[in-house]
């Protein structure tokens, strides 16, 4: 295959008629609106300083109504993210403020490292969605901060240390615009020398605020002209004042009324015209191209990678790719069998638990039968007396009917014998079944008796030569 | 000094932007469901005209592969379709040059300028594609090249110093020139545009669409149709990446009537009606180019810069690309670099 560039000359070609391509940019952004886009700010200032005033004035919406407190315990930045909507055009605002800041007795260290790790969090985030494999940054919500407006206080004289320190930790992450807040606190004069007082301590240590660009034509020299009228000195406010025959968003004061979008009063329209209608794009651009790659560089190399020469393989990172896939890799090996072991041991237990059990209820039932097996035989036991007993019983019962048959062709008859036996208290015969010897009296009951010569009726019955009597009979019971 | 100058230009910046009716309005004139109580005017939209003087500005780039059986009109299309001598034919290269062995790939490149827009256009030429009495896997060298591309991005990606602007020699769109037998697709195109349509954005063209009568057109068409279909060949606009009911619609008109466009390409010209047009001469009339009612030349050129430039490039960068890069980092176990934030990123990539 020969090289696709060796025939790479960039000729200009003339075109023969309209072919269409002039579409191309509307095609692109067309594609952007109904994306949508993102817009990042960071406000950074003392509290009551005018930030929130600043954005609702800016957006012409009221984004919140409470006042911060002055009591915070450390600076903590708070993003808050709106939806806003002119024309086609869908933009995702954030605000971000660095609530607490400048509040603290001491105003050393702890109150800019907070900033700084917001922003290198937001630009750590992309990059990881990057570096994903199956990555999605066309649908990816950019959190990273486009700029960072830097509200200086109007003391009229010069910047604050917590200023310079503040800004010079951020000139490197982010897009730098600073502005004078509460201008209507200085006079025209005093505001002049304050602007140049900043601006020559901001180039004496060497602060980089962001330079409105000038490369391109068509914006060139409004933005040249606004470089030179850098800090802006803003007012803000939502309420409005009627002036002349028109309300406009002013405040009011005994001695006048200050307009924040006339331009004589205050650099506001200034700011917005820079902020938004003019260099929006370029902020978002510059964070992307110039921030976001120098974090993006400094981290890769901190991780260790380096930049190979072209023609070696592919990537720089595969190695390191390579290496921590197998350490990762390994762990999880070292994970399952640790997991496995678990495991294992746990079956193991269980298995002896349960055998132990199993033995137990074994040996339950060995002991339950044998008790069973000795019940069953002291039953048998005695089954086989009752029985014995009963033999006997019917043998004296046999001999008994055969005397007193013999005793009746001897006699004669006697009156029949009531049944007496229901007036005694327990009446068995001896000829059914489930005999109770216990407490049973055996009665015979015989329509002729003869008187007995014994004292009971046991005595009648095993005194085979006595006859029983009625009388004996009634009182026979003992 | 007072706003009421500054908002006027602005507005007058807005009026520009008013195009004329596309298929997706861009940015009409008057505020519409306005959000958050919105008093006055901010300035938001004008958000679009910086994007839109940015891009300007940086330029374009387009890279498009013409694949196709010699004779069957490519470069003459390519020159149609840019108006101007852009392609291979026309850069030295010799008709009486043999057919080459081999399936060669030659790109040019020209930068073209219109309305203040400049384009630096690549066109790929494929010659010797199809021309072998033995044509098995003659499209490997093509998927070859493409993926070199995106290679080439890749490692440009991937570097910890980077470039401002990587320069894009992707293929962002590959015309496919089918003959005009009448009958059905031959098991070559098949076979190309089933490898092909998962690495790159494939347009299927009808070449020399004047061979064959309107009857012959809308069955061969049809035939065609039913053929990708059937072999589950996804040609662009592919279905899966229609983002919105209003783009599925557009899309799926184009994908069931118009699609394959059937193309006739000539750069001469020709006096017709009082007006000079590109055409083809023959002893029975004349065949106008950019005459609906004769081919379908002109809905291609619409198609594909008019209307669907950008989404060529962006479904390259943002799927075909995409697919690349993930293939190429899981096949080399590359994963991203492990921090305490990214073990979870692990379970998910994995």
């Amino acid at each position: 295959i020969s090289s696709p560039y060796q025939n790479e000359e960039k000729r200009n070609l003339s075109l023969g008629g309209h072919v269409g391509f002039d579409s191309l940019p509307d095609q692109l952004v067309s594609k952007s609106v109904t994306q949508g886009f993102s817009f990042n700010i960071l406000c950074v200032g003392e509290t009551g300083i005018g930030k929130s005033t600043l954005m609702n004035t800016l957006f012409n919406t009221t984004f919140e109504t409470e006042e911060a407190s002055h009591y915070e315990s450390a600076v903590r930045l708070r993003p808050r993210t709106y939806d806003l909507q002119e024309s086609n055009v869908h933009l995702k605002l954030t605000i971000v403020d660095a609530v607490g800041f400048g509040d603290q007795i001491n105003k050393d260290e702890r109150q800019v490292s907070p900033i700084v790790e917001y922003i290198d969090t937001q630009f750590e985030n992309y990059l990881q969605e990057e570096l994903k494999i199956r990555r999605s940054l066309f649908n990816y919500h950019d959190t990273r901060i486009h700029v960072c407006l830097y509200f200086i206080t109007p003391t009229g004289h010069s910047l604050k240390s917590l200023d310079l320190v503040t800004m010079k930790k951020l000139d490197s992450k982010v897009n730098i615009i600073p502005i004078i807040a509460k201008a209507d606190t200085i006079s025209k004069s005093e505001l002049h020398k304050f602007k140049i007082k900043i601006m020559s301590e901001l180039v004496s240590n060497g602060v980089q605020i962001y330079q409105f660009p000038t490369d391109d034509e068509a914006v060139a020299e409004i933005n040249s002209v606004m470089n030179a009228h850098l800090p802006f000195a803003v007012v803000g406010s939502t309420e409005e004042v009627k002036v002349g025959n028109k309300l406009v968003r002013a405040r009011q004061y005994p001695w006048g009324v200050v307009q924040v979008e006339n331009e004589s009063h205050c650099d506001f329209v200034k700011l917005r015209e820079m902020l938004i209608r003019v260099n929006m794009e370029d902020l978002r651009e510059q964070t992307h191209t110039r921030h976001y790659e120098l974090y993006r560089r400094c981290k890769l190399e901190e991780m260790g990678f380096k930049d190979t020469d072209p023609d070696s393989q592919p990537f720089s990172l595969q190695e390191t790719y390579e290496t921590k896939r197998k350490e990762f890799l390994g762990e999880l090996q070292k994970k399952e069998e640790e997991m496995r072991q678990m495991f294992v041991n746990k079956v193991k237990e269980t298995e002896a638990e349960l055998k132990e059990k199993e033995r137990e209820l074994h040996e339950k039932f060995e002991h339950l039968k044998r008790i069973h097996q000795e019940e069953k035989r002291k039953v048998e036991e005695k089954r086989r007396e009752l029985e014995e007993e009963m033999n006997a019983f019917n043998r004296r019962k046999v001999a008994v009917e055969t005397l007193q048959s013999q005793s009746l062709q001897a006699t004669s008859q006697q009156p029949l014998k009531k049944d007496k036996d229901k007036k005694n208290r327990s009446v068995i015969t001896g000829n059914q079944s489930g005999v109770s010897l216990s407490s049973s009296k055996v009665m015979i009951t015989k329509a002729n008796v003869e008187p007995l010569n014994c004292n009971s009726w046991w005595h009648a019955i095993q005194c085979c030569s006595c006859l029983v009597k009625n009388a004996t009979w009634r009182e026979g019971f003992i | 000094p007072h706003v009421g100058p500054v908002e006027s230009k602005n507005e007058a910046a807005m009026s520009e932007l008013v195009p004329e009716p596309r298929q997706k309005p861009v940015v009409p004139m008057k505020p519409m469901g306005i959000n958050a109580n919105l008093l006055g005017y901010i300035g938001i939209d004008t958000i679009i005209e910086q994007m839109r003087k940015k891009t300007m500005k940086t330029g374009f780039d387009f890279n498009i592969m013409v694949v196709g059986q010699s004779g069957l009109g490519k470069s003459t299309l390519v020159n149609t379709l840019f108006k101007s001598q852009v392609s291979r034919k026309s850069s030295g290269w010799n008709r009486e040059e043999k057919i080459p062995k081999t399936v060669e790939i030659k790109a040019i490149g020209h930068v073209i300028e219109e309305g203040g827009v400049k384009m630096k256009l690549t066109v790929i030429d494929t010659p010797g594609f199809g021309d072998q009495i033995n044509n098995e896997n003659c499209w490997e060298p093509i998927e070859k090249y493409i993926n070199e591309q995106y290679e080439k991005f890749l490692k440009e990606e991937v570097n910890i110093a980077r470039k401002k602007r990587i320069p894009d020699t992707r293929v962002h769109c590959c015309l496919y020139f089918i003959s005009p037998t009448g009958h059905s697709l031959r098991p070559l195109d098949l076979e190309f545009m089933k490898h092909l349509s998962k690495v790159v954005n494939i347009i299927p063209v009808i070449a020399k669409a004047d061979t064959m009568t309107l009857e012959e057109k809308t069955e061969f068409k049809q035939r065609v149709r039913k053929e990708l279909e059937v072999n589950g060949i996804e040609f662009y606009p592919q279905k899966e990446f229609d983002e919105d009911l209003e783009d599925k619609t557009e899309n799926d008109k184009i994908r069931q009537e118009s699609m394959p466009f059937a193309v006739v390409g000539s750069d001469k010209e020709y006096q017709v009606n009082g007006k000079r047009v590109l055409g083809r001469k023959t002893p029975w009339g004349i065949i106008e180019v950019e005459n609906l009612t004769h081919c379908e030349f002109a809905l291609l050129r619409d198609f594909v810069i008019r209307t669907h430039l950008q989404d060529l490039k962006e479904v390259t960068h943002n799927i075909h690309y995409e697919t690349y890069r993930a293939k190429r980092l899981n096949d080399n176990g590359g994963l991203p670099p492990m921090t305490a934030e990214t073990e979870e990123n692990h379970e998910s990539n994995l």
